[in-house]
C-alpha cells in the first residue's frame, strides 16, 4: 500500500521501516523539513550532537557496539563538510552508516547558493556509495537501497544528499518489497573448491597461525562463534589485528595477543615463522606487514575476504576465498569435522613449544613505579577493576590507544571501538556516546589522551544532555605521546610541537559540563579512584596523570621484519634515544 | 649516511608494466563517470584512453572502454576496485580474453596548397580515410584504425599541414561468438 507524504516524511518513515532507533544529527536550514517531520513522531529518537564530526563518530560507535547501521542527519554546506572526517573514518574501518545530508533546492544547485557545496562530489571518495536525489519518485527506493548498500558486502558509509525542494514535495511512499540494489550483489558464499583446498593445506600444516581482523566483527557475532569453534577444533594459535580484537577471547590459551607494529612478540614471531597463514577478514595493512619483502617469508597463505580488492592488494596469497566470514567459516568447520582432519600432533606440539618460548619472553612486561603511574599499569588496573562488567571500550588515537589494545583484554566481539585505518583523534568520546546509547546500562569507557580528547570534547555536553554515564579515562602524559615517540625515532628527539602546552584543568572542565571530574597521580590511590569513577552514574572525566616519557613497546620499526622488533627493555631505560638502535639501512626503510 | 624519513614501509616489488583494455558495463546514472575517473586518479592508476556512451537505452546501461597500463597486480587491483563500485555491473579485461578488436576514429584538419595538398590527399587515400569536408585550402578527413594506425596517420599529416585533431579514444570488443552485456 502506498501513501502520499512529503519527502521529509518519507525520510522518517523509511528510518522507521528500517527499525532505526537513533539518529545522530545537527539541524540547519537545508534539513528543517526533516527536523519538522521528526518532531511529529516518537519512534526515531534524535540525538543532538555538538559537532557533525561527532555525529558520525557517535553513529560509528553505535554501529560497532550494536551490529546495526548508524544513522546521521546533517545540513548542507558546513554540516556536510564537518561530517567528512567521520565518513572517511567509517570508510577506512568498514563501518555501515547512512548519512542524510540536506542540499540546496534543485533549481539552485550549481549556483553557489547559500550553504551549497558539492556533497556527492566531495564525499565520493570517502563513502562506499552516494546519491543526490533529484526526484521524489526515486526517494523511497534510494533510502532503502542506502541501507542495503551500507550493510551488505564490505560495509561502509552511504550518503543520501537531499535537496530541500524534494523534502517539501509530496509523493507516493511504499516500503519496497526488497531493499536490494538492482545489480549490486556481493559474493557471500565462498568457492567450495578453494575452501576444500584451504582445509587440505591447514590439515597438512606444521606451523599454522590464524590471522584475523575486522571482517570477523563486520560479519556478526555468528562469525566470532564459528571462529572460536574452528580455532579450538584445529588447536592452532590465533592472533588478530587491532580491528578484530574480541572476536576470539583474549583469555584463551590459544590467543597470542594482537599482531603488528605494536603487537606481541609471540604473535609477530608466529607470523614470521609460520608455514600456513589463515587470514580471516583482515587486509594486510602496512601496520601489520612492515617491510613487504620480509613479511612471513615461509608461509602459504589463505585469505578469506568479502572484498576481492583486499585480496592480493599488497601481499600475494595462495588460496583466495571471496566471501563472508560467517559463511566461509561455517563451511570450514563442517569440512574439518567431516574429514576428521587433524594437523600432525607432534609437529603442532613442537610449534606450540616454540611459541611458548616466545611467550615466556613476556613482552608486555614493563618496569612499574611507586612514584608515578605508568600508563600500562593504569590500563591494567582499569581492566582488572572493570572486567566483570564486560565494558565497552572506545579510544582516541595515540600511545594510549595501543596500550588499551595491549593491556585491556576483550573476550567478546563488539566491545572494542577504535579508529584503526584513518586513525582519527577525537573518535573516542563521540563513539562512547554512540555505544552508551546502544547499551544504556553498560559500562562505557573512552581510553583517551590529553591531546586527542580536546578534538571532540564538546560531545561531553551531548553525554550530559542524554544522561549517558560515559567514562573518559585520560592517560595524561602531557605529550602527543605517539608523535613524541616517532620524533625520538625519526628526528633525533627534537620534539617539535608535540608538547601539550596550556592544558585545561580536566577536573574543572568536567564540572563545567555538569559531569564529574577525578584526578589521580598516585599509583597507590589509583584503584580507589577508578572504583569511584565506575560507581558514579554520571559522565566522568578521569585525569590520570601518567609517566610523560613512557614509550609504546613492543614495536616493529617500519622497515624491519617481524623478527626484528624492539622490546621495552631493549633500552634499559625509557626516554633514551631509540633512534640509535636502528641500523642505518633500517632507517631508510621506516 | 642514510636518513630514516617516514614511518611507512618502502616499495619493494618491481614488475613489468603492460597495456590493458578494459570493458566496463555500468548503470548510466549521474556521476558514474566521475566515480570511475576519480578512482583512477585517486589511486594513482593511468588512463591512456577512455570512451563512454549509453549502449542499452531502455536499461540505462553504458559501456566504458578504458585503456590503461600497469603491472599485473595493479591491473588486477584496478579490476577489483572497479567492481567494488556499486553502479559497476561487470569489468572484462579484453587484453586477457584474447586479441580483442580495437578501433579508434580520428578527425584531422589539414590546411595547405600545392604539393602539400596533393600529398595529403595521397596519404588519406593510402590510409583509407574519408573526406568529410573540403575547401580550396583545407580538408577534414575521417580515419578509423588501431591506435597505432591513427598515430601514424596523424604523424604523417603533420608534415603536410595538419592544424587540428579530434580523436574518439578506443572502442573495443572481444573476438568470437560470445557477447558481454
Ligand atoms: C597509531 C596506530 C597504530 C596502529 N598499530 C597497529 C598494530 O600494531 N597492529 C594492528 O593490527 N593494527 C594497528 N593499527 C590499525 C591499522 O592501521 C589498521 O586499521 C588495522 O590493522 C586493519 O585491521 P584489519 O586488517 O582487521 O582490517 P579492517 O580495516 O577491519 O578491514 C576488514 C577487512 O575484512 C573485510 N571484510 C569486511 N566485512 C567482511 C565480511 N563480512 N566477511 C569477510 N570479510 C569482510 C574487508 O573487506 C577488509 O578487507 C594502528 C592504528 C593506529 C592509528
Ligand atoms: C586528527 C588527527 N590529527 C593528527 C593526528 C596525528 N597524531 C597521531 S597520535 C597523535 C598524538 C595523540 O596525543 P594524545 O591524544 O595525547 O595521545 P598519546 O599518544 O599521548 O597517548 C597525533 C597528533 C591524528 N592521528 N589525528
Ligand atoms: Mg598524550
Amino acid at each position: 500500500m502506498s501513501e502520499t507524504m512529503t519527502g521529509a516524511e518519507m525520510v522518517i518513515r523509511a528510518l522507521q521501516d528500517q527499525g532505526v532507533e537513533h539518529v545522530f544529527g545537527y539541524p540547519g536550514g537545508a534539513v528543517l523539513p526533516i527536523y519538522d517531520a521528526l518532531f511529529h513522531q516518537e519512534k526515531v529518537r534524535h540525538v543532538l550532537v555538538r559537532h557533525e564530526q561527532g555525529a558520525v563518530h557517535a553513529a560509528e560507535g553505535y554501529a560497532r557496539a550494536s551490529g546495526k547501521p548508524g544513522v546521521v542527519l546533517v545540513t548542507s554546506g558546513p554540516g556536510a563538510t564537518n561530517a567528512i572526517t567521520g565518513l572517511a573514518d567509517a570508510m577506512m574501518d568498514s563501518i555501515p552508516l547512512v548519512c542524510i545530508t540536506g542540499q540546496v533546492p534543485t533549481h539552485l544547485i550549481g549556483s553557489d547558493a547559500f550553504q551549497e557545496c558539492d556533497t556527492v562530489g566531495i564525499t565520493r571518495h570517502c563513502t562506499k556509495h552516494n546519491y543526490l536525489v533529484k526526484s521524489i519518485e526515486d526517494l523511497p527506493r534510494v533510502l532503502h537501497e542506502a541501507f542495503y548498500v551500507a550493510q551488505n558486502g564490505r560495509p561502509g558509509p552511504v550518503v543520501v544528499d537531499l535537496p530541500k525542494d524534494i523534502q517539501f514535495k509530496a509523493g507516493q511512499y511504499a516500503r519496497p518489497l526488497s531493499n536490494q540494489h538492482k545489480t549490486y550483489r556481493p559474493t557471500v558464499k565462498g568457492d567450495m573448491d578453494h575452501i576444500r583446498a584451504a582445509i587440505e593445506l591447514m590439515a597438512n600444516a606444521k606451523r599454522p597461525v590464524f590471522y584475523t581482523g575486522g571482517g570477523v566483527i563486520n560479519s556478526g557475532t555468528q562469525a566470532s562463534a564459528l571462529l572460536r569453534e574452528l580455532v579450538q577444533l584445529t588447536g592452532f594459535p590465533i592472533t588478530s589485528t587491532l580491528m578484530g580484537l574480541g572476536a576470539y577471547p583474549a583469555s584463551d590459551r590459544q590467543w597470542l595477543g594482537m599482531l603488528g607494529m605494536h603487537g606481541t612478540y609471540e604473535a609477530n614471531l608466529a607470523m614470521h615463522e609460520c608455514d600456513v597463514m589463515i587470514n580471516i577478514g583482515a587486509r594486510f595493512d602496512d601496520r601489520i606487514t612492515g617491510r613487504l619483502d620480509a613479511f612471513s617469508p615461509f608461509s602459504k597463505r589463505i585469505h578469506v575476504d568479502i572484498d576481492p580488492s583486499s585480496i592480493n592488494k599488497t601481499v600475494k596469497v595462495d588460496i583466495p576465498i571471496v566471501g563472508d566470514c560467517a559463511h566461509v567459516l561455517e563451511d570450514m568447520v563442517r569440512l574439518w569435522r567431516q574429514g576428521a582432519k587433524q594437523a600432525d600432533k607432534g609437529e603442532l606440539q613442537e610449534w606450540w613449544n616454540k611459541i611458548e618460548g616466545w611467550r615466556a619472553r613476556n613482552c608486555l612486561a614493563y618496569k612499574n613505579s611507586k612514584e608515578t603511574i605508568k600508563p600500562q599499569y593504569a590500563v591494567q588496573r582499569l581492566y582488572e577493576l572493570t572486567k566483570d562488567r564486560a565494558p565497552y571500550v572506545t579510544t582516541e588515537v595515540g600511545q594510549h590507544q595501543m596500550w588499551a589494545a595491549q593491556y585491556f583484554r576483550f573476550d567478546e566481539p563488539n566491545h572494542w571501538m577504535t579508529s584503526g585505518g584513518h586513525g582519527t583523534m577525537g573518535y573516542g568520546l563521540p563513539a562512547a556516546v554512540g555505544a552508551q546509547l546502544a547499551h544504556p546500562d553498560a559500562l562505557v569507557i573512552d581510553i583517551a589522551g590529553e591531546a586527542s580528547i580536546q578534538m571532540m570534547l564538546q560531545e561531553m555536553s551531548t553525554a550530559l544532555q542524554y544522561n549517558l554515564p560515559i567514562k573518559v579515562f585520560i592517560l595524561n602524559n602531557e605529550y602527543m605521546g605517539m608523535v613524541r615517540q616517532w620524533q625520538e625515532l625519526l628526528h633525533g628527539g627534537r620534539y617539535s610541537q608535540s608538547y601539550s602546552e596550556s592544558l585545561p584543568d580536566f577536573v574543572k572542565l568536567a564540572e563545567a559540563y555538569g559531569g564529574v571530574g577525578i584526578r589521580c597521580d598516585n599509583p597507590a590511590e589509583l584503584d580507589a579512584k577508578i572504583m569511584e569513577m565506575i560507581n558514579v552514574n554520571r559522565p566522568v572525566i578521569f585525569d590520570c596523570i601518567v609517566d610523560k616519557t613512557e614509550n609504546c613497546f613492543p614495536m616493529i620499526p617500519s622497515g624491519k621484519a617481524h623478527n626484528e622488533m624492539l622490546l621495552n627493555d631493549y633500552l634499559g631505560e625509557t626516554g633514551t634515544d631509540i633512534g640509535s638502535v636502528i641500523d642505518e639501512k633500517g632507517k631508510m626503510l621506516v | 649516511m642514510l636518513q630514516m624519513k617516514t614511518h611507512y614501509p618502502d616499495a619493494t616489488r618491481v614488475e613489468p608494466v603492460n597495456r590493458h583494455t578494459l570493458a566496463i558495463v555500468v548503470d548510466n546514472e549521474p556521476g558514474v563517470l566521475a566515480r570511475i575517473a576519480g578512482l583512477f586518479s585517486g589511486r594513482g592508476y593511468n588512463i591512456e584512453s577512455l570512451t563512454v556512451t549509453e549502449t542499452q537505452h531502455e536499461a540505462h546501461i553504458s559501456r566504458i572502454t578504458i585503456v590503461t597500463t600497469g603491472t599485473h597486480s595493479i591491473i588486477q587491483q584496478i579490476k577489483s576496485q572497479l567492481e567494488r563500485l556499486v553502479p559497476v555491473h561487470r569489468v572484462v579485461d579484453l587484453t586477457l580474453t584474447g586479441e580483442a578488436v580495437e578501433r579508434e576514429l580520428c578527425l584531422v584538419k589539414v590546411v595547405g596548397k600545392g604539393d602539400h595538398r596533393v600529398e595529403a590527399m595521397r596519404l588519406a587515400s593510402a590510409f583509407g580515410a574519408r573526406t568529410l569536408d573540403a575547401t580550396l585550402t583545407s580538408f577534414v578527413y575521417e580515419m578509423t584504425g588501431t591506435t597505432d594506425e591513427v598515430e601514424r596517420f596523424i604523424k604523417l599529416m603533420t608534415a603536410v599541414g595538419l592544424v587540428e585533431v579530434s580523436r574518439t579514444g578506443v572502442a573495443a570488443m572481444a573476438r568470437g561468438a560470445e557477447g558481454i552485456m
